[in-house]
């Protein structure tokens, strides 16, 4: 984004892209969202480590319950990983569309986004009701708490991503590539690679730690 | 399950004289304030000025407004507690039952912290920041808006309980076992919990505006180590905020689930375990100290400043030792429960790092000493309470280091020593800071200054008050008195509780001085007209522009060089007996006002509402409509208007006629 665009918005007085340190004046707003957004990102990611902490303290805390071994199965992990992984690198493509302005490619690189996404949560909500239907639900033990609200704060957020996806692709489809529409687009990208690191940490933390013989 | 789940008309206290009357009063009250509204035609003006605003001054004066409206609130709780403390010594029982009594310590306590320090706090940075870095507002005008009414939300659904059902009977941070559904079955935890994490999300929202703000929204040449003090204290507060709220949003949303849905994170069954939740809420807890005090520390920093006429002594080691606080307070959590046990070496190791945080403070102390020192120093009112701040303070402080000894820490633990330990930090600490901040910036923000003779005699009210209020808490602790007793058996005890009831009186006079000081300043306004926008030969950026300043605070953005950016243009100017040159004006664009906060904390207060009562359908209702406003919010195009360059020029030159009268007053008096 030219500094034109800073001085129209009315963050600044002339010149600014430089040193993105802001000294010389305030930085523009394609600098400014982002970088906002990645804050928000990482308080998000804080939330998640208290829930991680919560997970690891209370892990053997099984009551007499089910433990992990015997309720986590690891193709099923596996699967749910490759979908929420390649989501993230057509998530990846989608912004690369988006920035050679293909709006054909890019509505169908994010559709696809979505659609990983959606196979994803599917395979999640499977696993959490055959767990509660063999009396393994977050009522059961601590340890299943934990492990209910952990995964699932990262399933509640893959589905306000594609709730995001969604209302994405109807602005984009009714306004076009502009710049504020871009903006959010590179948003949503960094959310949803945020829900990947996140998974790759559940992924080793609860699944593979968990399965170990 | 009935339509309106748990809420029926037993939820109202007619049991409660005190309850009822209360809620019939304030009831009252606010329909005389939206009937004297309505009848002088103020809710236009209200609604687009302040309202749906998004200027950074005036959500600022409204997170102000609603810190002193709920700092009434909750000293009405304290001095109830107090006067209830001295009748119920010996044979007496007072005039609260323990469910009542309990109610009010907690309301208190969290009213004092979430309702009242916290958005005074926000409300100082909001007005403050924006000006002091040259620029004209912050990095997200309407998530700003947003953050205040989900504040304002929380704020909301405390008074609630007070009319509909009870508040926690808990303590201030509702611990486990007790704050389970097992020993807690009303509807008071829940008000707790749901207020909490509304307002919570504002406050997250706010640290994302801020950092953001600072770190990326400044005027050209504002350099890290040019930035005044204050901007950096509020950094170092922002980033606990980010680093710690997250913590507590996850803590109170695991209580949630155990009292709603019946998990099992701190139960005393099913393998939960109560002391994780002490370790996850003192992980946010400790912090959020420093949240509230370093910007504190800011403000003293502006004040001894200004009113000494020379610049900050140690500005540097006063970064450093800022910075060494923010991180340094993550690794202390565990001296709010040396009694749980960890063992010699755990305690060891938190008690030092405790004992640590003295240190850069110690630092902050002897600077603003120093920064005295040698100085001019005109003793206005935020100087009396920087003064008094550092006599109270210190010995706060040094009860502090007494608690991070761990055997000292489990014979007085729990007791009324630690009471008197946190007041003693809390009160001059925050409570001075945002009193001195407000008599600093009230004419920056208004155009007149607050009288100062009646704000002399608000500093002493307040100076004496507490001290009688709480220093004999700390021979009451020695003594045995334990914290939220509802009864005292003691009855030597009884001429110490006089003493602090007599303190309690002394505030409740500050306060009411305090009201009289804003009535009586806004009649007399004309007199104490501030025409030159720098009334206290100020150093910083703010006191460049005019009081109250333009929306867009700059019309154009300052140039700095140095550290006192606007100091060293004063400076430049009188000696060169010139204004710099007129600069090339250009249309400004700022942000069109917008109704989504307020819509968005409307919606939030009624899914709040309706999941304390269980009233699942009204829950689904409110977040579908907080939704619903974000695809809207989401959708429109038009974000920003533009003001014409004639009308910034006009108004500039306006005042540059001001600033170039000013100079001549001054050049001819030197």
């Amino acid at each position: 984004m030219s500094s034109n665009e800073a001085t129209a918005i009315g963050f600044t007085h002339g010149g600014s892209e430089d040193t993105g340190l802001g000294h010389r004046g305030p930085e523009s707003k394609s600098i400014v969202v982002p970088y906002g957004f990645w804050l928000f990102v990482l308080s998000d990611m804080i939330l998640f480590s208290a829930l991680f902490a919560t997970y690891a303290s209370l892990a053997n805390a099984t009551d007499g319950g089910p433990v992990t071994n015997q309720l986590f199965d690891r193709t099923n992990v596996a699967i749910e990983t490759m979908a929420l992984l390649i989501s993230s690198f057509v998530c990846g493509l989608a912004m690369i569309a988006a920035k050679r302005r293909n709006m054909a490619w890019t509505q169908g690189w994010l559709a696809l986004t979505a659609l990983l996404g959606l196979v994803f949560l599917a395979i999640e909500i499977r696993e959490f009701v055959g767990m509660i239907r063999i009396g393994a639900g977050p009522q059961r033990s601590a340890f299943l708490s934990a492990f209910f609200t952990l995964v699932g704060c990262h399933g509640a957020h893959v589905t306000a991503g594609l709730m995001w996806i969604g209302t994405m692709m109807a602005q984009l489809w009714a306004k076009g590539f502009q710049p504020h529409i871009v903006r959010r687009l590179l948003c949503l990208s960094v959310f949803w690679h945020a829900l990947d690191i996140i998974w790759v940490a559940i992924f080793t933390i609860v699944y593979l730690i968990g399965t170990l013989p | 399950m009935s339509l309106f789940g748990k809420l029926t008309w037993s939820a109202i206290p007619f049991h409660e004289p005190i309850a009822l009357i209360t809620s019939i009063i304030v009831i009252v009250v606010l329909g005389a304030v939206a009937a004297w509204i309505t009848a002088k035609r103020h809710w236009s003006f209200l609604w687009h000025e302040y309202i749906t605003s998004t200027d950074h001054k005036r959500i600022g004066i409204m997170y102000i407004v609603l810190g002193l409206v709920m700092l009434v609130r909750g000293f009405a709780d304290a001095i109830m507690m107090r006067a209830h403390q001295y009748l119920a010594v010996g044979p007496n029982q007072g005039y609260l039952n323990p469910e009542h009594y309990d109610q009010i310590f907690s309301a208190h306590g969290t009213i004092m912290i979430f309702f009242v320090a916290m958005p005074l706090i926000i409300g100082m940075m909001n007005f403050v920041i924006p000006l002091q870095l040259g620029v004209r507002d912050v990095a997200f005008p309407t998530m700003n808006n947003v953050s205040f009414w989900l504040t304002a939300s929380g704020a909301l659904l405390v008074n609630i309980s007070l009319f509909l059902g009870e508040f926690a009977r808990t303590g201030w941070l509702a611990f486990p076992p007790l704050s389970e559904k097992a020993f807690s079955p009303g509807v008071g935890v829940d008000y707790y919990l749901v207020a909490l994490q509304i307002s919570g999300v504002g406050t997250v929202l706010t640290a994302v505006n801020f950092v953001t703000t600072i770190l990326k929204i400044r005027a050209p040449g504002m350099s890290y180590l040019r930035m005044p003090v204050f901007v950096w204290t509020s950094l170092a507060s922002n980033l606990l905020i980010l680093a710690a709220f997250p913590v507590l949003t996850a803590t109170l949303a695991m209580l949630m689930l155990d009292r709603y849905l019946g998990f099992h994170f701190f139960t005393n069954d099913g393998g939960g375990n109560s002391m994780l939740y002490m370790n996850l809420i003192w992980v946010w807890g400790h912090p959020e100290v420093y949240i509230l005090v370093l910007p504190a520390f800011g403000i003293y920093s502006e004040v001894v400043s200004t009113f000494s006429g020379k610049p900050l002594f140690g500005y540097r080691s006063m970064i450093f030792a800022t910075l060494a606080i923010c991180i340094l307070s993550f690794t202390v959590w565990l001296h709010h429960f040396f009694t749980m046990g960890a063992g010699a070496d755990v305690n060891a190791m938190f008690g030092i790092a405790s004992m640590l945080i003295g240190i850069p403070t110690g630092v902050k102390i002897y600077n603003w000493l120093f920064t005295m020192y040698g100085g001019r120093v005109r003793f206005s009112v935020p100087m009396h309470y920087a003064i008094g701040f550092m006599l109270t303070f210190t010995l706060g402080g040094l009860t502090g280091v007494l608690l991070a000894i761990p055997p000292v820490d489990f014979v007085v633990h729990n007791s009324l020593f630690l009471v008197a330990h946190f007041h003693n930090v809390i009160i001059p600490g925050v409570v001075f800071a945002v009193l001195a901040g407000y008599t600093y910036w009230f004419p920056k923000a208004f155009g007149f200054t607050l009288d100062e003779r009646i704000g002399k005699a608000v500093f002493w009210c307040w100076f004496i008050g507490f001290n009688l209020a709480f220093m004999p808490s700390y021979l009451l602790g020695f003594w045995g008195g334990t914290r939220r007793m509802q009864h005292i058996a003691d009855p030597s005890w009884k001429p110490w509780l006089g003493v602090e009831l007599i303190g309690a009186f002394f505030i409740a006079a500050a306060i009411a001085l305090m009201v009289w000081q804003l009535f009586y300043s806004i009649r007399t306004r004309e007199q104490r007209r501030d025409l030159t926008g720098d009334p206290w030969d100020g150093r910083t950026l703010e006191w460049l522009t005019l009081s109250p300043p333009p929306h867009y605070n700059f019309a154009v953005l300052p140039d700095v060089h140095g550290e006192e950016a606007y100091w060293h243009r004063k400076q430049e100017a009188i000696e060169r007996d010139r204004l710099i040159e007129e600069p090339h004006y250009e249309p400004i664009e700022m942000p069109l006002n917008t109704p989504t906060g307020v819509i968005v904390a409307f919606f939030a207060s009624l899914c709040g509402f309706a999941i304390i009562w269980y009233i699942w359908w009204l829950a689904i209702l409110g977040l579908i409509g907080a939704f619903a406003i974000f695809v809207w919010y989401a959708w429109r195009d038009e974000h920003e208007h533009v003001i014409p360059v004639e009308q910034v020029a006009r108004e500039e030159r306006e005042r540059r006629r001001i600033r170039q009268e000013n100079l001549q007053q001054l050049s001819q008096s030197t």
